[in-house]
């Protein structure tokens, strides 16, 4: 067990390092001479010189390298073009609604989908089975800002009983926080609400037409206990693992949702920051939520120890 | 499929089949007749869209904010612009980048794949280069790769393709260490057919049936980021009407013309809803197996 955990935290290494590698390239390699695009059309020669000595490029490639990840190693991700901050400062303070708004999603996507996925497994080809799979399809489908505005439409404007849009630190009250993020985590689940209804029904499917679910049922026991013991914990791997994919998904989904409810948290620094072209914050964002998406995936694995102790790397 | 290729668990049981009409098979697989259907009308909707609708960009302030009605369907925007040619326009940029991205990102990761599945040192380096970009969210690369170019559709095309090709490569290279295994590969290098050979004439043929299923699920979440990124202002130039550009200038007008959010909208959850369905038919009857596991 401990040399697993240890293992699967060793193999998150080369892959940031190869993220790393990548975004300080990927300003090298750019077509074009990313100083001049990043000044805009009406910048003069010496902004062009101003901001290429900010980003380093007028040193050689590997020295600038060595420093990007000698700084990168202290946790320092550099400093922000417009506001002269540095790039981890105005990440911190944008941190909190981006991470309330990733875990409330989160909580509503799954309490809504697994049970929903269960049902539809234990009547399967009932109506019921059918209306979650045509939500399971549907909500596939609909882009984060439709539902968002749908949402905005009918609860916001014409029962008016949720806030339009904004946030409010959790700081200021449990409710007001609480009140702010209920439609935007729906409209961001809906997709991934739809993702893990799938998969729990398919994989609750699977188990349950195994022999011990037949033996469980025949020696007696109540339709819950088989469903919820038997079964569901059997069929969590695949769920576990589709909630774990489903997190790329939500964490781009953050970005859209964030400008749609006009929440200020790390989605909309980066709009912000793309559109004034301020790369150092790009990089950094992308690191961090790359950084976030790694540890998602670490936790997972450990988790599939303790959910299948057959697994044994 | 070539006929010298002998049955491996990729192969579409299709193929054995007896001939069926067209209403049998429409029976069997609703899935793919429906999302067909709802592809083709919005295909034709976006060939024609130079004749069944007048100019997406013609500013009319006389007309501003009207709602939908027998001469505007769709109503207007806050400039008087039209949005039904704005929308019915605005299919073409959804379609190009769909069909673009999914064609390239399977082409390169195709080739990135078969390279993977044969040569281990190639293999070691793309695939730790492939989980580095699969660590990053698609949207944040997209939009990383933008902010270092000028605006464009193709500019938007490439960012896009970028962080689906590693779905590809991980696909393609799992289906050719599965083959590299079957009896009739080794009997083709028993046989002295080389590599070249072996890989487009016995690999490729097999990788096929989960490529096609594979990329008509990247073509729907093309269409999706293209939509996500021009809502976000960094996708395709405002000059060219897209379903994310309509919604994202109709934003600040939301309460009084929600029409020129809503529809656009509609049209791009049913465009998404039909490539996934015809992609869900696809894999139910191209690839059991996956069908199974879903």
């Amino acid at each position: 067990m401990f040399a697993y955990v240890i293992g699967r935290l060793l193999a998150t290494i080369p892959v940031m390092a190869v993220v790393a590698v990548f975004v300080f390239f990927l300003l090298r390699i750019a077509p074009g001479d990313p100083a001049a695009i990043i000044a805009g059309d009406d910048a003069t020669t010496q902004d062009i010189e101003n901001i290429r000595a900010k980003l380093g490029l007028d040193r050689p490639m590997l020295e600038q390298f060595a420093l990007w990840c000698w700084r990168l190693m202290q946790g320092d991700l550099g400093i922000s073009i417009f506001s002269n901050l540095p790039v981890t400062q105005l990440i911190a303070q944008r941190l909190e609604p981006t991470l309330a708004l990733t875990v409330s999603t989160l909580l509503v996507a799954v309490v809504l989908a697994v049970p929903m996925g269960v049902l539809a497994a234990w009547k399967a080809r009932s109506l019921a089975d059918r209306v979650v799979m045509g939500f399971a399809v549907m909500g596939f489908a609909v882009p984060v800002f439709l539902a968002g505005y749908i949402l905005i439409y009918v609860f916001s404007i014409k029962l008016g009983w949720l806030p339009v849009q904004g946030y409010r630190p959790i700081a200021q009250g449990l409710w007001p926080f609480v009140e702010g993020l209920i439609l935007p985590s729906i409209a961001l689940g809906t997709t991934y609400c739809a993702l893990i209804a799938r998969i729990t029904r398919a994989s609750m499917l699977e188990v349950l037409s195994q022999d011990y679910i037949r033996t469980a049922e025949s020696k007696g026991l109540a339709t819950p206990r088989v469903l919820l013991l038997h079964a569901l914990k059997n069929s969590a791997v695949p769920i576990v693992t589709v909630i774990g994919i489903g997190i790329a998904l939500l964490i781009s989904g953050v970005v859209i949702t964030e400008t749609v409810f006009n929440i200020p948290g790390l989605g909309r620094l980066t709009v912000d920051a793309v559109l004034k072209r301020d790369y150092p914050i790009v990089q950094g964002l992308i690191l961090v939520f790359a950084a976030g998406k790694v540890l998602v995936n670490l936790m997972i694995d450990i988790s599939y120890a303790f959910l299948d102790p057959r697994i044994r790397y | 499929m070539p006929s010298s290729i002998p049955a491996s668990g990729t192969e579409a049981p299709a193929a054995e089949a007896p001939p069926q009409g067209p209403w049998t098979f429409a029976r069997r697989n609703p899935t793919i007749v429906i999302g067909g259907l709802l592809m083709l009308v919005l295909v034709g909707i976006a060939l024609a869209a130079p004749w069944i609708a007048g100019d997406p960009l013609k500013l009319a302030p006389v007309n501003r904010l009207r709602p939908p009605s027998e001469r505007f369907w769709f109503g207007t925007d806050q400039f008087g612009r039209d949005v039904y040619a704005r929308t019915v326009h605005g299919a073409r940029v959804s379609l190009v980048v769909g069909f673009s991205v999914a064609i390239a990102a399977s082409l390169i990761g195709l080739a990135i794949g078969l390279l993977c599945g044969f040569y281990r040192t190639v293999d070691a380096i793309a695939m730790r280069i492939m989980d580095g970009i699969m660590a990053i969210p698609s949207i944040l690369l997209a939009i990383a790769l933008i902010t270092l170019t000028r605006p464009g559709l193709w500019v938007v095309i490439a960012a896009i393709v970028i962080p689906e090709i590693p779905r590809i490569v991980r696909l393609t290279r799992s289906v050719v260490l599965t083959l590299r295994a079957q009896p009739f590969i080794e009997a083709a290098i028993a046989g002295g057919t080389r590599t070249p050979r072996l890989l487009l004439r016995h690999i490729l043929p097999n990788t096929l049936a989960p490529l096609i299923v594979q990329s008509t699920y990247i073509a729907a979440s093309a269409i999706l980021t293209e939509a996500g990124l021009s809502f976000l202002g960094v996708g395709v130039p405002p000059e060219i009407p897209s379903w994310g550009n309509i919604i994202a200038q109709g934003r600040s007008f939301f309460l009084i013309a929600p029409w020129s959010i809503l529809i656009p909208g509609a049209f791009l959850a049913v465009m998404v809803l039909g490539v996934n369905m015809l992609g869900d038919g696809l894999r139910d009857r191209l690839d059991p197996r996956l069908a199974r596991r879903m």
